[in-house]
């Protein structure tokens, strides 16, 4: 598995305190990572960090598809690079229709005035269609995501990531507020989307760790204290301690 | 054939919006209405005076639609787009004065016994527009003000590449917010100070006057001349409105609004937000602009307290207590309180004598403004247009 993402030695502090500690790891193409760690342990930060959304102190991240550093591209840049985010919150635009979410996600022309003439396509139809097809969506196209299920609101933001057809998507905590049954769907998904491109999973759920059955990392204040199988790592003393212990 | 599909399209359109098709017919019906009862073409039962208000409101119209468009739709709340509009007045106004004040002096010149060299045409142009802040020089900026396609060009050009230049500045730096009203009302403030001064060009604080007057058609009596004004405003206000529909039906619509409410999002969806607020900021400027060109000439003189903050300020009332974020808000908004604001200001309304105190209307009129923003904000936040649609919906279920 060739690197996609090299996160290289990064520190960031905020007022003093390190919310990342020399962190460095990789990720591969077409890989499915899990990252866990106990809560301020730095994950959603990573996030932002590869995201553009905050600069960190030192260090670099090296996109290898192109190799290129992120640190000098803007969020929108970087999205369009192939990076693709779902956040710890659903984010998705409440007052316009799952239809409406799904064509603005879709990787096609981002300048303005190409934005401005646009017309919708078979071929753009077809890709909705599928996509809202993939995560149980499709009979409510023309609801308002505002009125969505919470989890629900989860898997549109996923379609919506689906649509901008990215390389490596960033998940935080997708299980997040989802029932049982919410959950082994999104499970599945996961694991699809892992089929043609590199996904990270944050998520605090254990089991739904497990069942993504992929390797896993473990951040604590910042850096990683154990990468492996999920029953390498839980073996792990120090995780123990610092996280399943508690 | 390739004209009647066209017109196909355009029907079906219309057909497939039908509050766009409600717009335009209410609209033909007033401009119909007010051109057979009005001085001018019609019966003459509505006053030349009135026809004046009612084509400058119409104007008002268009201008509340760009302020919807920039902050209903797209959520940068601008107090400056006041600032554009009174350009545009100006732009147009330069034209009319020294294009009229050159017949005016050529006329004059007439009997004598050589006709007058261009330069003497110039100078005496110079004395009588200038001669009021104490110059006689024609100054730079009014290099193409006896060309009326330089100045119709003018219209959109300045005030679009001001707003280009404050826009790219302000929306690189990420000022948003309150942050980024506030400079648009220093904005407001400088161009206003600007003008103000006598030597900027603009004939300080006396302005562009005579507007009323078309050059070259002093024989057309006003009673036309306003019925015209009106049609023409009626005409722009109609395509304002099918522009700002198109826009916020397409797919850039969806774009703006996203980032109205949640712009992080946008941007991480791959979308460059700036380029998207300088687009929109720069269009609604220039639509702002042609209103104040069509505005001024009806309401006769331009000058520099037309920029005062406070106007940019009430636009934004306009359109909240209109209903933002939908276009025929911004509109009824606009028509209904200045139509409202002119008539408790110019001392139509009979006061009202409480035994302790007078309501006096045309101070009173501003409170009683101010009193329905805030009820409007804390009760009815969809403004006038939320609470047309929240009838209409009790209607059909
Ligand atoms: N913008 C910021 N300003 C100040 N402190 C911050 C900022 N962002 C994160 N932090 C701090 O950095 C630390 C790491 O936060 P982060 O959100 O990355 O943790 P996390 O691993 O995602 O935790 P959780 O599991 O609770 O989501 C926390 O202590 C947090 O308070
Ligand atoms: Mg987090």
């Amino acid at each position: 598995m060739a690197p996609l993402l090299q996160v290289d030695n990064i520190s960031v502090s905020f007022d003093g305190f390190k919310a990342i500690n020399k962190l460095s790891f990789e990720i591969g193409e077409t890989e499915l990572r899990a990252i866990i760690g106990p809560n301020g342990a730095g994950k959603t930060t990573f996030m932002d960090i590869v995201t553009g959304l905050t600069r960190p102190d030192s260090g670099d991240v090296r996109w290898l598809g192109t190799n290129i550093s992120l640190l000098k591209q803007s969020e929108s840049q970087i999205a369009q690079l192939g990076i693709g985010r779902k956040f710890q919150k659903p984010t998705t635009f409440e007052a316009q229709t799952v239809y409406e979410n799904l064509l603005m996600s879709l990787a096609n022309n981002r300048n303005p005035f190409a934005v401005l003439a646009y017309r919708r396509s078979p071929r753009d139809e077809d890709r909705i269609d599928g996509i809202a097809r993939q995560i149980n969506l499709a009979e409510s196209l023309d609801q308002f995501a505002g009125e969505l299920s919470h989890g629900q609101k989860q898997w549109l933001e996923i379609g919506m990531l689906l649509a901008q057809d990215p390389k490596l998507l960033l998940v935080d905590e997708p299980a997040a507020g989802m029932t049982a049954s919410e959950r082994d769907v999104t499970v599945a998904l996961l694991k699809e989307l892992a089929q043609i491109r590199s996904v990270v999973v944050v998520e605090h759920d254990m089991e739904f760790i497990r069942e993504l059955d992929c390797r896993v990392t473990v951040l604590h204040e910042g850096a990683v204290i154990a990468e492996g199988s999920m029953d390498f790592v839980t073996a792990n003393q120090q995780v123990i301690d610092v996280y399943l212990g508690r | 054939m390739s004209k009647l599909f066209q017109e196909t399209v355009l029907v079906q359109y219309l057909f497939r919006n039908p509050s766009i098709l409600i717009f335009l017919g209410t609209l033909a019906g007033v401009c119909l209405a007010v051109t057979i009862l009005g001085e001018g073409f019609g019966l003459g039962l509505i006053s030349t005076s009135f026809i004046k208000t009612l084509g400058k409101t119409l104007c008002l119209c268009i201008i509340a639609i760009a302020m919807d468009l920039v902050w209903g739709f797209c959520g940068i709340l601008s107090l400056g787009h006041f600032a554009f509009f009174a350009l545009g007045g100006y732009m147009i106004g330069m034209w009319m004065m020294f294009a009229r004040t050159k017949i005016i002096v050529i006329e004059a010149a007439k009997n004598n016994v050589l006709p007058p060299t261009p330069a003497e045409i110039s100078e005496a142009v110079g004395t009588q527009i200038f001669g009021v802040v104490g110059g006689a020089e024609i100054p730079m900026v009014w290099a193409f003000a006896d060309s009326l396609w330089a100045q119709i060009a003018f219209i959109v050009l300045v005030p679009g590449l001001l707003a280009y230049l404050f826009g790219w500045l302000a929306f690189r730096s990420r000022v948003n917010g309150v942050y980024l009203s506030i400079l648009t009302q220093a904005m407001t403030l400088a161009l206003s100070l600007y003008l103000l001064q006598n030597d900027s060009g603009f004939r300080g604080n006396n302005g562009l006057s005579g507007l009323q007057n078309v050059p070259g058609l002093d024989d057309v009596p006003q009673s036309i001349l306003s019925i015209t004004f009106f049609l023409v405003s009626g005409l722009a206000l109609a395509t304002t409105y099918l522009m700002a529909a198109a826009v916020v039906g397409s797919k850039l619509g969806n774009i703006i609004r996203g980032i109205r409410d949640n712009e992080a999002r946008v941007r991480f969806l791959g979308y460059n937000v700036e380029s998207y607020k300088l687009f929109i900021f720069v269009l609604t400027a220039m639509v702002a602009a042609v209103a104040g060109a069509l505005y001024y000439p009806q309401a006769g003189i331009i000058n520099p307290t037309e920029l005062a903050p406070i106007a940019s300020i009430y636009l934004a009332v306009w359109v909240a207590i209109g209903g933002r974020g939908r276009i025929y808000g911004a509109v009824i908004g606009a028509a209904f309180v200045s139509l409202l604001s002119s008539y408790f200001t110019s001392g139509q309304a009979p006061d009202i004598p409480l035994g302790f105190a007078t309501i006096i209307w045309t101070d009173w009129w501003l409170i009683l403004l101010g009193f329905s923003f805030v009820v409007v904000t804390i009760y009815a936040p969809q403004g006038l247009g939320g609470f047309i649609e929240k009838l209409a919906r009790q209607e059909k279920g």
